[in-house]
C-alpha cells in the first residue's frame, strides 16, 4: 500500500521545549533525572534552570521517593527516564512515595515499546501501561506525537496528581495538528475521523497507523471511525461506548503487550456497556528483540495491514 | 533550641516519654494489632524532636517553614501518633482509634490523612529519599527548616536507603539529620544475624556524611547531639542512637518477639503498671 505523506517529528525535543516554556512560567516546576537527561531530553531545561534541575545519577529508586518529597512542599515535578527504568524498576516507590500520598510527581517515560530497536527485550518496555493504570491516583497519558506532547507536558503541569507520559524514542508522524483536531485534554479521547462500519481506537504512535488503516479500509469502501486515546487513565468511556453502538465494532491498537495495556482497558468498558466484535492489535505475550523499529513492527504485528485485517474480521463478525 | 537546655526541661520531656510510651501500650493493645518493640525504642527520639528541638506550629500544621519529621521506619507510627497527639495536632482521644476502619490514624503513616505527618511511609528505605527531597526543596526556597528523618536499623539493608545517602552528600543538604534507631534487632532476629550492617559508622561517614552517636534514651545526651549536627555546615549528619527495642516495658526491651506482636491482657496490666511507677 502506498504510504502516507506524513511529516515526521520525535516527541523528545518537544518534551524538551515543553519544560523550558514551564521553567520560564513557573517558579514551582523541578526537573529530575537519572544520567539520561541528554538522552530523554531534561538537559536544556537543566542547561537554562540548573538550580532546579536535579540528577539523581544511575538511582530511579531514591529519585522517584526524593522527587515525593520535592512536590509534598509544593513543587510540581518532572521525572523523566526510559520507560523501562521509571516504571518497573521504581514500582514500590511510586506507589507508596507518589500514588499513595497523591503528590505532583509527573514521571515522563521515553523510549517506551519495541521500537527503542537495537537496545532489544530489556529496553523495551511493552508492560508499562499495565503497571501505571493498575496505580490508584495515576493518570495515565500516551501522547501521539510531537504536538500532542508539548500538549500533554504543559497539561500535566496544570493538572493535581500523579501523572505517567509515556513516548517512544523514533520519529512519529504528525498526525494531530490537523485543522479538525480538538484541542488535547487530559482524560479526553479525540475523534480523528468519522466513520460509521468500523472504530479503529490508537493510542501514541498506533494513532497514525489507524489513519493510515482508515484510507487502506476507504478504498474497500470500508467507513473506518479513528479515535485517538490519548488518556489511557482515567478512560473516556462515553466516547468508546458512543463508537461501538454506532459503529458495532472495534480494533485498538497499541506498542504494547496486549496483556492489561490500552486494548484490554478498553475491551473491560465494552463488556460492561456495549457487547461488539473487538480485536486487539498489540505485542503479543512475549518479550521483543533487537531489530530496526519498522522490522519490529512487522513481526509483532503492529502494521497497517495487521489493522486493517483487524477491521475485516470484527465487520465480519458483527455479521451486518 | 539553643545549646543549654535547663535539667527541668529534660524532666518535662522524660515525662512526655512515659505519657508516649503508655499511649503506644494502649494503642497496640486495643487495635489488636502493631508494633510496639520498635515504637518504644523510638520513643525518647521522637520526643527529643517534637518536644526538645523541632521548630513547629501544632495549630499549622502546613506553616512552610516548619521543620520536617520523616518517619522513614513507618511501623512505628503509634510513637508518631502519640507525639502529634501530645503537641496538640489532633485530640488525644482520637488516639483509640489506631487501625480502626475510617480512622485517620492508618496502621502505617498516612500525610493525607493526619495532621502533623510529613510524609506516607511504611514500605522501608523509602523515607531518607523523601527527607532528602524535602531538604532540596528548603534549600531551593531558602527556607530555614531542617528536616529530621527517623531510619530503623534494619532498614539499612535496603539498597534506596544507600542511594539517598550518596545524594544527600553529594547535594550537600545540611538541612538534613537522619537518627538511627539502632536497637539491634530486626523482624526475624538479631541485625547481626539477619544481614550485617556493620560497621555502621564507617559505612555512613564513607558515604559522606557527619556521623555522632548517642544513647538513644538520654535525653539529654540526644538533644546536644542534635544540636551538634544542626550546627555541621556542608553536609549531611546522622546520629547513630543505641536504643533498646521494647524500651521501657521489662519483658519487651530486647525481645524480639514484640516487634510486631500484642501485648495479652496480663502484659498490658504489667506493661502499663510499669510505666505508671516510672511516672511517680
Amino acid at each position: 500500500m502506498k504510504k502516507a505523506a506524513w511529516n515526521l517529528e520525535p516527541q523528545r525535543p518537544a518534551f524538551s521545549r515543553a519544560l523550558v516554556a514551564l521553567g520560564n512560567t513557573r517558579k514551582d516546576v523541578v526537573v529530575a533525572s537519572a544520567d539520561l537527561s541528554s538522552s530523554v531530553g531534561t538537559a536544556a531545561f537543566a542547561q537554562e534552570f540548573p538550580e532546579r534541575h536535579y540528577n539523581f545519577g544511575i538511582a530511579e529508586q531514591n529519585m522517584i521517593s526524593a522527587c515525593a518529597g520535592l512536590a509534598s512542599t509544593g513543587k510540581v515535578v518532572f521525572a523523566s527516564s526510559f520507560a523501562i527504568f521509571c516504571t518497573g524498576r521504581v514500582y514500590d516507590q511510586i506507589r507508596q512515595s507518589v500514588c499513595y500520598p497523591r503528590l505532583n510527581v509527573k514521571i515522563v517515560a521515553t523510549h517506551a515499546g519495541i521500537t527503542v530497536g537495537g537496545d532489544g527485550a530489556t529496553h523495551q518496555m511493552i508492560e508499562d501501561l499495565a503497571l501505571m493504570r493498575a496505580l490508584p491516583n495515576m493518570t495515565v497519558v500516551v501522547p501521539a506525537d510531537a504536538p500532542e506532547t508539548e500538549k500533554a507536558i504543559l497539561a500535566a503541569a496544570e493538572y493535581d496528581g500523579p501523572v505517567y507520559i509515556r513516548m517512544g524514542r523514533a520519529n512519529v508522524p504528525v498526525c494531530t495538528s490537523g485543522k479538525d483536531c480538538q484541542d488535547f485534554e487530559i482524560g479526553k479521547a479525540t475523534l480523528m475521523r468519522e466513520g460509521d462500519d468500523v472504530t479503529l481506537v490508537g493510542t501514541g504512535i498506533m494513532v497514525a497507523k489507524c489513519l493510515e488503516a482508515a484510507e487502506e479500509l476507504a478504498k474497500h469502501q470500508v467507513s473506518a471511525r479513528v479515535i485517538n486515546l490519548s488518556t489511557i487513565k482515567p478512560l473516556d468511556e462515553k466516547i468508546l461506548v458512543k463508537a461501538a453502538r454506532e459503529t458495532g465494532c472495534m480494533v485498538t491498537a497499541e506498542e504494547h503487550s496486549v496483556v492489561m495495556g490500552m486494548g484490554a482497558a478498553v475491551a473491560l468498558v465494552l463488556v460492561e456497556n456495549a457487547h461488539v466484535p473487538m480485536r486487539r492489535v498489540g505485542i503479543p505475550d512475549s518479550f521483543g528483540e533487537s531489530g530496526e523499529p519498522e522490522e519490529l513492527m512487522q513481526k509483532y504485528g503492529l502494521t497497517v495491514d495487521n489493522i486493517v485485517d483487524a477491521a475485516h474480521d470484527v465487520i465480519k463478525r458483527r455479521g451486518r | 533550641m539553643e545549646n543549654q537546655v535547663s535539667e527541668e526541661r529534660i524532666k518535662e520531656i522524660e515525662g512526655v516519654a512515659r505519657k508516649v510510651r503508655r499511649h503506644i501500650i494502649q494503642m497496640v493493645y486495643t487495635a489488636g494489632s502493631g508494633h510496639p518493640g520498635g515504637s518504644l525504642s523510638a520513643t525518647d527520639i521522637m520526643v527529643s524532636l517534637y518536644f526538645g528541638v523541632m521548630n513547629h506550629k501544632p495549630e499549622d500544621p502546613k506553616w512552610p517553614d516548619r521543620d520536617r519529621f520523616v518517619l522513614s521506619k513507618g511501623h512505628a507510627a503509634p510513637a508518631l501518633y502519640a507525639c502529634l497527639a501530645e503537641s496538640g495536632y489532633f485530640p488525644v482521644e482520637e488516639l483509640k482509634t489506631f487501625r480502626v476502619i475510617g480512622s485517620r490514624l492508618q496502621g502505617h503513616p498516612d500525610m493525607r490523612k493526619t495532621p502533623g505527618v510529613e510524609a506516607s511511609t511504611g514500605s522501608e528505605g523509602q523515607g531518607l529519599s523523601m527527607g532528602l527531597g524535602m531538604a532540596l526543596a528548603g534549600k531551593l526556597d531558602r527556607r530555614p527548616y531542617t528536616v529530621y528523618v527517623m531510619v530503623g536499623d534494619g532498614e539499612n539493608d535496603c539498597g534506596q536507603i544507600w542511594e539517598a545517602a550518596m545524594a544527600a552528600s553529594f547535594f550537600k543538604v545540611d538541612n538534613l539529620i537522619a537518627i538511627i534507631d539502632r536497637n539491634m534487632l530486626q523482624l526475624d532476629g538479631p541485625t547481626h544475624k539477619i544481614m550485617s550492617i556493620e560497621p555502621l559508622a564507617d559505612k555512613w561517614r564513607a558515604f559522606g556524611w557527619n556521623v555522632l552517636e548517642a544513647n538513644g534514651h538520654s535525653i539529654a545526651e540526644l538533644l546536644e547531639m542534635i544540636n551538634k549536627a544542626k550546627h555541621t555546615k556542608g553536609m549531611p549528619s546522622i546520629i547513630i542512637a543505641h536504643t533498646i527495642k521494647g524500651k521501657g516495658v521489662s519483658f519487651m526491651e530486647g525481645a524480639v518477639g514484640f516487634h510486631g506482636k500484642v501485648p495479652s491482657e496480663e502484659q498490658y496490666k504489667k506493661a502499663m503498671e510499669e510505666l505508671k511507677e516510672a511516672d511517680a
